[in-house]
């Protein structure tokens, strides 16, 4: 084993529970690396206001990002971004995390805080259209579809708030969402049906994007007859949830049937050794709070383990 | 304003220096949100892998983004950041949106391959 190489916990994922991770696991003096497949920061860094993190009155996510990171590598903590992992093997003593560019690692404990990410449709043209129609984010896009027709897609809180907001801009917004009822609280779909620039195309799903160059219709399936109908939109904006980030975990540790990483009260999973925090996870409140308290289990019951290691392996050798 | 750590072209005259003292740039304009977020992560990332690219950042609700808003590499984005690579004073690739570090690296390894030296 290349002992430069081998750290006493690596963490994936470099978001609030995963920098809190690190924040303690390095000021406990372990050996502690962070490897992120995106920027540090997570989703809490596209968070244009954080208001409710105690102590702090207001900050963007993007400072708060910032801040915990220069934080954990003030106390020796290693941060790799924008990589991704190649291959992990977590069932034994010593865990293996190969890297995409080929670099590998080894470590006593690991600590899976890999977030969450917007859900995508998948369907034909989606990313075709991305930036060219089709968009994620009403704040950043909406102005670019000012006097046209739009459609949101979903039927959550985020969809329905976000179309709201959309009809600043759009002369018209088109809901089109997969049930025949919503899943937003009760004061966010009121809102949206007392707008009168707000349509809705229920139990229906896209079908696929269509367009040249630009979006300029899509498919949309009646999911209760199956007829499909060409719409015409100037746009589309997806607001349709939240999945976690634990494909690469499939087989490896215990999973519920939404892919989320099943802990104990200890923030342990179905491995020794391996615990799991933040957004992935299965909770059902997820916020910075809750991710950064989720961190601080996870680290700590991680430096307990690496502990009992350490004693362990003297004693081995005292013997 | 845009709080990165990369450098700030704060005017269409800073852009225009900086494209013409520069063989390749990268420019990103974009607002301080969550597509655009992202590919500034990404371009800060890069700067020491890519010494021979300068990597900017523009506001796009900067009037004077106006430079880079009109371009005609630019008709029909609707998605920010508006990305563009120079070469040599010339737009040689523009993207709408946020992108991802892969795509980011494709396009500077092709458009700004970095010169082998003898």
């Amino acid at each position: 084993m290349n002992a430069r190489s081998h750290y006493d916990a690596a963490v994936i994922g470099a978001g609030p529970a995963g920098l809190t991770a690190g924040i303690y696991l390095s000021r406990a003096k372990l050996k502690t690396l962070i490897v992120d497949e995106g920027i540090a920061g997570g989703q809490m860094v596209l968070t244009h206001e954080i208001a409710n993190y105690p102590g702090i009155e207001s900050i963007s996510g993007y400072q708060l990002s910032n801040t915990m990171k220069k934080q954990a590598a003030k106390f020796g903590c290693e941060i790799r971004t924008n990589i991704s992992i190649r291959r992990l093997e977590l069932s034994g003593h010593v865990k293996r995390l190969i890297l995409s560019d080929g670099t590998e690692y080894t470590s006593d404990a690991v600590i899976l805080a890999s977030g969450g990410r917007p859900r995508t449709l998948g369907v034909k043209g989606e990313t075709e259209f991305k930036g060219m129609g089709i968009s994620y984010c009403a704040t950043c896009d909406g102005d670019f579809f000012s006097d046209k027709e739009i459609i949101v897609i979903g039927g959550g809180n985020s969809a329905l708030e976000e179309a709201v907001s959309l009809t600043k801009y759009a002369r018209k917004v088109t809901i089109v969402h997969q049930f025949d009822h919503f899943q937003a609280f009760e004061n966010a779909v009121e809102e949206a049906r007392n707008n009168n620039k707000i349509d809705f195309i229920m139990e229906s799903e896209i079908a696929s994007f269509n367009g040249d160059m630009k979006l300029e219709s899509v498919d949309i399936k009646n999911l209760r007859t199956g007829e499909i109908k060409n719409f015409r939109t100037d746009g589309a904006f997806i607001f349709i949830g939240y999945s976690p980030n634990t494909e690469f975990l499939k087989g490896i540790v215990d999973l519920n049937q939404r892919g989320e990483i099943i802990v104990d009260t200890n923030m342990q999973t179905s491995l020794q050794g391996v615990y799991a925090a933040g957004d992935s996870i299965v909770k059902k409140f997820r916020q910075v709070t809750t991710a950064v308290g989720d961190g601080t289990i996870a680290a700590l019951a991680a430096s307990a383990y690496i502990n009992e290691l350490k004693v362990e392996s003297k004693k081995l050798v005292n013997v | 304003m845009l709080y990165t750590n990369l450098k700030h072209l704060e005017s269409a005259a800073d852009l225009k220096k900086a494209i013409s003292e520069n063989e390749n740039v990268m420019v990103i304009c974009g607002r301080m949100g969550p597509m655009c977020i992202p590919v500034y992560g990404i371009a800060e990332e890069l700067e020491k892998e890519y010494p021979h690219v300068k990597f900017y950042d523009m506001e796009f609700d900067n009037p004077e983004s106006h430079i880079i808003r009109s371009l005609p590499e630019v008709r029909g984005f609707m998605g920010i950041p508006f990305t563009i690579y120079y070469k040599n004073g010339k737009v040689v690739k523009a993207t709408s949106s946020i992108q991802t570090m892969v795509q980011v690296r494709s396009i500077l390894d092709k458009e700004f391959a970095a010169k082998v030296n003898a």
